[in-house]
């Protein structure tokens, strides 16, 4: 099926393109608003949608998707969770953050979980360190983290 | 030389310290009241006179850096903040944007003016959602008072600023691949030169700065560009003013503290971060960011034929004050100022790999002695903890690291040699240790004992 934007969204579309010089420059914000309003997936659909909507080959677009970790080219859980796993975090524990989290949702690192409420990953060092060990969740920072935290976070997701 | 200041962190602890009228209560907008009723020129000087090394990690004098725009001409300019702050261990510049995100807007009306721009992108990291959300808040608020759009303060320069965000990429924090990815291509670093003053954002002179480079500016002309730079205990080096420490790993009071340039390590971490949170010494610190050279306790400070490193020559590396060219003359790097500490339950060898593994991961592969010599350092880390590698190999990682410094088209290959060299270097019986007993004499993990668990 054909990607589209609605209303409101289209509205986005056209404050992000007002802010730069050229169509290409929206290419990342587009990416974010469209990725948002799949399911947080960029699809074949959206590639094409957004090259056709800023005038850029489907080539340019892919490779833009590919480059950064963020696009997700195939359908992530309901929720992401994303473990720091670099130097600071590690110090403080973040590999047993991580192995809670793996026994917890009976997942390995980069899977879904079966209902498919959340997804595993981990993340390079997410300006936090002062706050370690540390998590996100979807848009949200969790830091400081306890196991027991940790349980409570991932509780919270999987009964929502 | 331990003196808090609050230019920056004064509001931090109010929870509506980023709302316009906390940033007004303190002068907000009167540095760049002031500014804007000097000439072009003359911003850019008094913001030499305070000596500003870039807080983005390479320490270039901010005033100097907005002297090479050019000063004529038919294209745009363009004001291009560098807040994708992903260096491993560096978290200051989130605060700003999330405590104090005025002091930004403020800094970049001034900066604007002072390189001859009318518009100012803020590229932000994806994940910092809360960091995007203030500065577009803060930008309305500035809208709405007549700071910021086509007369701010009055004067007859429009000024727009506009928060731009990338999508997880460390190498974006590099300036040129910054400005590949505000152009809306994938996020590899440009070939020097051009440099960014000549060709930058859209092909036009563009001026690349950090964060809290900008956020300090409206202090300048607060206080004084001079006075400013007295502030630091480093102003004979023309490292001035104060700026943001941050300390985290092994310390009971992991943190960002505000204090004047001079500040010492043993400082940050004994005064301010409370002193270690396990383990019975300091094994190491990485002063700012994981790009730096490690360094020991028992580095003795050797700088000979430099009167000004007469008090500290003889001394420990962490009773040097922590500048760019203290460091820098002393063996190190002083990078982003943010430290990371690792008491003696640390081991160096999982600390080298767990880094190792960063490089390699964020390396954009365009050039061959960094795609593939991160990927073999990284090989022979795992080598390394599974018990299997040689001697042979460990020389290899410097082999490796010393191929790669000075050619590749970003510092990205450099950061992640240094930290490879160093920890090679400074740690060898460790690493020799695995090689020999597959590591029997270390400890083996990065955290306490206690922490190890399930
Ligand atoms: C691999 C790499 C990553 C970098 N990441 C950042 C960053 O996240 N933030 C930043 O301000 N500078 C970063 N820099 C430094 C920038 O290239 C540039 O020097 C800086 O933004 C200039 O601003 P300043 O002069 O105000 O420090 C990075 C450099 C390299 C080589
Ligand atoms: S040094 Fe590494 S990160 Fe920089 S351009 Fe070359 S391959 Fe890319
Ligand atoms: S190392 Fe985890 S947030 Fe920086």
């Amino acid at each position: 099926m054909a990607f589209s934007l609605t209303g409101e969204q289209e509205r986005e579309f056209e404050k992000i393109l007002a802010r730069y010089p050229n169509k290409m420059a929206a290419c990342i914000p587009v990416l974010h608003l469209c990725q948002g309003a799949n399911g947080n997936w960029v699809s074949d659909e959206v590639i094409t949608f957004v090259a056709d909507r800023l005038g850029l080959s489907t080539a340019h677009v892919a490779g833009v998707t590919t480059f950064y970790t963020l696009f997700n080219r195939h359908k992530p859980g309901e929720h992401q969770v994303w473990v720091c796993r670099t130097l600071s975090c590690a110090l403080r524990g973040s590999d047993k953050v991580l192995a809670h989290c793996k026994k917890r949702l009976k997942i390995e690192e980069g899977e879904t979980t079966k209902d498919g409420k959340i997804t595993l990953r981990t993340a390079e060092c997410l300006a936090s360190c002062g706050s370690a060990p540390m998590m996100q969740v979807d848009k949200s920072y969790h830091e400081d983290l306890t196991i027991e935290r940790v349980d409570e976070i991932l509780n919270r997701l999987l009964e929502s | 030389m331990l003196k808090r200041t609050t230019y920056l962190s004064h509001g931090y602890d109010d929870p509506s310290g980023h709302t316009l009228a906390a940033y007004e209560k303190v002068g907000g907008y009167q540095g760049a009241r002031k500014a804007l009723a000097l000439s072009r020129e003359a911003v850019v000087d008094e913001v030499k006179k305070a000596h500003i090394r870039g807080r983005g990690g390479a320490g270039f004098d901010c005033g100097t850096k907005w002297s090479f725009m050019p000063k004529q001409g038919q294209k745009p300019h363009y004001l291009v903040i560098n807040a994708d702050e992903g260096e491993p261990g560096t978290f200051k510049d989130r605060t700003i944007m999330e405590r104090n995100p005025h002091s930004l807007i403020e800094g970049c009306i001034i900066g604007a003016y002072g390189i001859g721009a009318h518009v100012a992108y803020i590229y932000v990291r994806d994940e910092l959602h809360l960091a995007k959300e203030r500065l577009w808040g803060a930008i309305e608020e500035a809208k709405a008072k007549g700071y910021l759009g086509a007369r701010p303060l009055g004067k007859d320069h429009p000024v727009e600023v506009v928060v731009h965000t990338g999508a997880g990429a460390y190498i974006c924090g590099e300036e040129t691949a910054l400005l590949n990815s505000l152009e809306g291509k994938r996020g590899e670093p440009r070939l020097k030169p051009p440099f960014p003053a000549q060709f930058g954002a859209f092909g036009c002179p563009s001026t690349v700065n950090n964060v809290e480079t900008i956020a300090v500016v409206p202090t300048v002309f607060q206080v004084g560009g001079d006075t400013f730079s007295r502030v630091s205990a480093l102003h004979e080096f023309n490292d001035g003013g104060a700026r943001l420490f941050g300390v985290s790993g092994h310390v009971a009071r992991p943190g960002v503290y505000e204090c004047a340039v001079g500040l010492t390590l043993r400082e940050l971490i004994y005064d301010l971060g409370g002193g270690l949170s396990t383990g019975k010494e300091i094994l190491g610190v990485i002063p700012g960011g994981s790009s730096c050279p490690v360094h020991r306790p028992d580095e003795i400070v050797d700088v000979p034929n430099d009167p000004r490193f007469e008090p500290y020559n003889g001394k420990s590396i962490l009773d040097l004050p922590l500048g760019v060219d203290t460091f820098r003359a002393a063996g190190g790097m002083l990078g982003t100022c943010c430290a990371i500490v690792l008491s003696d339950e640390a081991d160096p060898v999982l600390a080298f790999h767990n880094l190792m593994r960063f490089y390699r991961h964020e390396s954009c592969g365009q050039c061959t002695p960094c795609r593939e010599g991160c990927g073999w350092m990284e090989r022979i880390a795992d080598k390394l903890l599974a018990g299997t590698a040689t001697m042979d190999e460990l020389d290899q990682i410097s082999e490796i690291a010393s191929d790669i410094t000075g050619n590749t088209i970003c510092a990205f290959g450099d950061g992640a040699a240094q930290p490879a060299l160093s920890f090679v270097r400074k740690y060898r019986s460790h690493f020799e240790d695995y090689i020999h007993t597959g590591g029997k004499g270390q400890t083996r993990r990065l955290v306490s004992a206690a922490e190890v668990s399930t």
